[in-house]
């Protein structure tokens, strides 16, 4: 599985690493093809395994915590507005305006045309604008127009780009026309941060999405992402789980760091908390920071508030008492 | 002048070879009415090690043959034995006294039952085994396969009885050392006979005679054999001691029967007792 | 690894199990003082005395083996199959009504974390009663005939104690033996309970006798002239005497011993499974597994990284509280057990195996041993051929699909053997070559009431679960 290291630097993978894995879609299919499978029913036991630790107490408060802190708070609908978006981003700020204590979320999510309105508000709280480009969420759009989009987003101020994969692309089989996609959207991206979404539910293997994982890598994704959330299943524990295997391993190979993001589906406390914890075990401790592992979450966020208001008060709480932007 | 016969020496049958016992032994072996027949070889407990060697070399190869080919195998024994009844006939009506009528009866039992066990080879696995419907995402599947080397008392009866305990076994591809009868050994040679001409690899069964009480404790002691079949042994203390000492590495262990009746159809547990159940899961996933 | 996620302790609550201080037998369907002397349970994770145990005597044996022979005779043999089923699923349904008090007393009473016992246990436990209830009254077809042996004498080992006891109850129950069953002298507490739930759904007395004790209980039961059946499972050293004890009777008996499983990765393997399935195959249930993968059989293109993985994968595991809710490794279950551990990993070391352990502290108290595995293995080490029984693995490497074969096979026992590849037809062709009865393909460790467990040549003889488990409580149908 260690591909052989290249003596001539030319352009393409980030990593000299990888230039002769990806000098052709034969020899990247060769180094894709040959990661070793996933047994599904493994994997799933595993994750599985993983979700039945039991969170308690000041652990849990800290997680909860944490994961309001990684939350990419998200609006991607039709029906978007700028009042919309701006009582988004004023709650991506201050989750909880009763509780001070309560961190900001990491991020809003939008679309590009919302990206100024989202930056307006968010200012410099800290909180990143991150925005979905690249004809999301089909991808189904010539490059120049894919690229343009990407451009729009990066100069009204996105901090972060989630961009999809051709999917088409990469199921029949041409991983350089994906990889070479990702590398120009990077590049367009400019100091933006790029976030790589595989839409994992069209996917369908886990073998597909371990491929996907490292084509991402290698051509210099900063983060990798499950789903746009239009496609069901969207995130899930063990698609995350393979993900995190593959950005752990990917940093023995190169010691770079990438991050990974499940987007979609997940709704509760408790949910987040096996993310966490798989986060932990899988990928390990360092990647239990929002610069590595987020949440794309909309619903999400009110019930950590809620979970986190029971900590703290020792009683239950209801929707009535949390914000409904 | 009449002409003077050639008579046959009767030889233990080992590893596809007929060779003599290693002791140098044999032992008178009569008729019914107390007439010389001939001299059987005695065998000691080393020819009793070397055909447990033979049967050990043996058993790779026959018990990863196909069960159509096993089958044909043994199906080929009973078209030889067919094809030499007057002699089987003439050596049992000898040896033990019988009719005409009896001795035809017998050998025609042995050759049906040889038959009936050949088409068994393929049919077992589907009868014995199972797919299993475990309560998660797994193929699971149990098939029987052979314990190994197994050594067989076999009981009176020089043909039949020893058809009936050796042909289950090797038809589900054990391999088999037997103590023939000893009072009636010469038939269970001529047997082996047969079976060393009949496409059955050497070593698959080998013939052993003399005393099952000096040479069975070897083989029930033995740590290369798999199972024993105490069918032909009538002495009960000797029974529970042959059986107390296969446990030292936990034989299979069929114990006697005397009053069998070989004539009758046999059930499936001379098979299904010296088969090992094997269970293999596999997850289902894509 | 830094800490900045603690799993804080997350212990699962003990009042659930009302534990009383000293336990009598259970004969003819009531609790009976014993006529011999008492001998007490400890709890392996604290050193804590839980209770105080009878131990049965020759005659209380007997008098267990009459109530079980009364009860044969005038009841159950007599009862139809479809009344029997009846019985069968109430004590499956009440297993589950009172699966959590009985996962915390396993843990508490054998040392195995509550996320075992809660999870796989005792779960299995109802299963396989649910699932033999079903063919009371179908054993017509079931290939055995459907005449019961009599009285079933029935010897378990301690770790898994109500599982063991599941899997040879529920059968012998379901063709119509009754039973006299002994559990380990260090886990007796839910066979106890279990005695308790028989109360609780009314099964005629004497149907099941729990006779609780050491080895000279267990031998006055395989001995006892009036039982019918002997069922075993535990050390193939006892299994071996007990098929010298009943030498020249009738009793029908089934062995389910040791092993020294092969788990064998191919350098195509799915490797993150495979290496799951590692840990699984030799650190669930810290290792006191007859079936565990023991043995790793490593292809030497991948041994390097599996390693790696494999020590990075041990170095998560948490080991600890049983009732810690986040432990995957518990308590060894008896002192005598870890001096054993001990003196087979020390001999390991000794033979110049190279040993590493999981970084992991040790509580004060009770029988521990950090997660252990030995490089530089080879067959001629004792670690490669004994059963250690518990959570120490060695490692040896093979080249060749026939090397991984040979090794695999090179020893006497053969109760299950692992394999890991992603080619098909090699998973075939290495399945049909291993001498052993149960072969987990990219899996391991997976038990199912409906799956046939049980072991090639020196593992015993004889299959418990699914329909091949009801042939050693049936007299078949021509022999």
């Amino acid at each position: 599985m260690t591909p052989t290291p290249s003596s001539t630097a030319s352009t393409g993978s980030t990593h000299a690493l990888f230039d002769d894995v990806v000098r052709s879609d034969s020899s990247l299919r060769r180094f894709l093809h040959g990661l070793p499978g996933v047994d599904q029913v493994g994997c799933e036991a595993r994750a599985a395994g993983l979700g039945t630790r039991s969170i308690k107490t000041t652990a849990k408060a800290f997680a909860i915590d944490l994961a309001i802190r990684m939350v990419d708070l998200t609006t991607l609908e039709g029906q978007d507005t700028h009042g919309k978006v701006r009582a988004l981003a004023s709650k991506a700020m201050r989750p909880d305006p009763a509780d001070p204590s309560c961190p900001a979320t990491a991020a809003v999510c939008v679309y590009p045309d919302m990206v100024a309105t989202a930056k307006q508000t968010l200012g410099t709280s800290g909180v990143n604008v991150a925005a979905v480009a690249t004809a999301f969420p089909s991808g189904r759009a010539a490059m120049d127009i894919k690229l343009a989009d990407t451009r729009d987003a990066v100069e009204a101020g996105a901090d972060e780009i989630d961009m999809v994969i051709d999917r088409g692309a990469f199921l029949s089989g041409r991983y350089l026309d994906v990889f070479e996609e990702i590398a120009q959207v990077k590049e367009a991206c400019g100091d933006a941060h790029l976030k790589v979404i595989f839409e994992t539910g069209e996917l369908q293997t886990y073998d597909n999405v371990r491929r996907a994982s490292w084509l991402a890598m290698m051509a210099g994704g900063h983060f990798i992402k499950t789903s746009t959330g239009k496609v069901q299943p969207a995130a899930t524990l063990p698609v995350t789980l393979i993900m995190l295997e593959a950005v752990r391993d990917f940093r023995e190979q190169t010691g770079q760091m990438v991050g990974v993001k499940p987007a979609g589906g997940i709704k509760t406390t408790k949910d987040a908390i096996k993310y966490l914890v798989m986060v932990n075990e899988i990928a390990g401790p360092d990647w239990l920071d929002p610069d590595w592992f987020r949440f794309g979450a909309s619903t999400l966020l009110n019930d950590l508030l809620m979970q986190r208001t029971k900590m703290t008060t020792g009683r239950y709480s209801g929707p009535d008492y949390f914000t409904l932007d | 002048m009449s002409r003077i016969d050639v008579r046959k020496t009767y030889k233990l049958y080992i590893g596809g070879q007929f060779p003599r016992s290693e002791s140098g032994r044999s032992y008178v072996v009569n008729d019914a009415k107390g007439r010389l027949l001939a001299n059987a070889a005695q065998a000691s407990r080393k020819d009793a090690r070397d055909a447990v060697v033979a049967a050990r070399a043996a058993f790779g190869g026959w018990s990863t043959k196909t069960a159509y080919n096993r089958a044909q195998v043994v199906y080929r024994i009973a078209e030889v034995l067919e094809g030499r009844r007057e002699q089987f006939e003439a050596e049992l009506r000898a040896a033990e006294g019988i009719s005409t009528a009896k001795a035809r009866t017998y050998v025609d039992a042995a050759i049906d039952r040889l038959v009936w066990y050949a088409g068994w080879a393929d049919k077992i696995t589907q009868v014995v085994g199972n797919a299993n419907p475990v309560a998660g995402p797994y193929f699971n599947l149990s098939t029987p396969e052979p314990s190994g080397v197994i050594a067989v008392v076999a009981p009176r009866g020089a043909l039949l009885g020893l058809v009936s305990v050796v042909a289950p076994l090797i038809i589900t591809g054990n391999t088999v050392v037997v103590i023939a009868s000893e009072e009636n050994p010469l038939t269970a040679i001529t047997l082996g006979e047969v079976m060393a001409t009949s496409d059955l690899p050497g070593g698959v069964v080998n013939v052993l005679t003399g005393s099952a009480a000096e040479i069975a404790p070897w083989l029930a002691s033995h740590m290369d054999v798999n199972g024993i079949d105490l069918t032909g042994i009538e002495d009960a203390t000797l029974a529970t001691e042959l059986e107390a000492a296969g446990a030292d590495n936990l034989k299979r262990v069929r114990r006697p029967a005397p009053d069998t009746d070989w004539l009758a159809e046999p059930g499936l547990d001379r098979m299904t007792r010296f088969l090992e159940t094997k269970t293999v899961w596999h997850p289902i996933g894509v | 690894m830094s800490n900045i996620f603690e799993y804080a302790p997350a212990p699962e609550s003990r009042a659930i199990v009302d534990i009383k201080p000293s336990y009598g037998l259970f004969i003819d369907g009531e609790f009976v003082d014993g006529t011999g002397k008492a001998f007490k349970t400890v709890n392996p994770a604290t050193e804590e005395v839980l209770a105080e145990v009878a131990e049965a005597s020759d005659a209380d044996v007997d008098a267990a083996v009459k109530a079980a022979r009364r009860a044969y005779t005038r009841v159950w043999s007599r009862m139809s199959g479809s009344e029997r089923a009846k019985y069968l699923y109430r004590i499956a349904r009440i297993i589950q009504e009172r699966g959590r008090e009985l996962a915390v007393l396993e843990s508490i009473d054998n040392g195995k974390p509550i996320k075992e016992s809660r999870d796989v246990d005792i779960p299995v436990v109802a299963a396989h009663f649910f699932y033999y209830a079903g063919w009371a009254d179908k054993l017509k077809y079931s290939g055995f005939g459907e005449t019961p042996l009599g009285v079933a004498g029935q010897v378990i080992p301690w770790n898994f104690p109500l599982l063991m006891l599941a899997w040879k109850i529920a059968p012998a129950l379901a063709c119509g033996n009754t039973v006299v069953l002994k559990p380990a002298e260090t886990t007796p507490l839910t066979a106890l309970l279990f005695a308790e739930i028989c109360q609780q759904a009314d099964l005629p007395p004497g149907v099941v006798n729990i006779v609780t004790g050491a080895g000279d209980t267990g031998r006055a039961i395989v001995s006892h002239p009036d039982v019918d059946k002997v069922a075993f499972t535990g050390s193939t050293d006892v299994g071996k005497a007990i098929a010298r004890a009943v030498a020249g009777t009738n009793k029908k008996v089934t062995l389910e011993l040791g092993g020294k499983a092969a788990n064998i990765v191919f350098d195509d393997a799915p490797l993150d499974q495979a290496v799951e399935g590692i840990v699984n195959g030799i650190f669930f249930n810290q290792g006191h597994v007859c079936c565990a993968g023991s043995r790793l059989l490593v292809q030497e293109s991948v041994a390097d990284e599996v390693m790696e993985r494999l020590k990075r994968r041990m170095a998560t595991l948490r080991v600890g509280d049983p009732l810690d809710k986040n432990t995957d490794v518990g308590a060894i279950n008896s002192a005598e057990q870890l001096a054993k551990i001990r003196e087979l990993s020390d001999i390991g070391e000794a033979e110049g195996a190279e040993r590493w352990s999981a970084p992991c502290d040790l509580p004060a108290n009770g029988y521990w041993f950090a997660p252990t595995v030995f490089t530089g293995v080879s067959q001629a080490h004792r670690i490669a051929r004994e059963e250690i029984f518990g959570p120490v693995l060695s490692v040896l490497t093979f080249r060749t699909p026939s090397e991984a074969i040979e090794k695999a096979n090179n020893t006497p026992f053969g109760l299950s053997a692992g394999v890991w590849t992603d080619k098909g037809s090699r998973i075939l062709s290495m399945a049909n070559r291993l001498r052993a009865g149960v072969v987990w393909a990219n899996t391991f460790n997976k038990f199912d009431p409906t799956s046939p467990f049980g072991g090639y040549k020196e593992s015993g003889y004889g299959r418990e679960g699914g329909r091949h488990g009801l042939e050693g409580y049936l007299k078949g149908e021509d022999s």
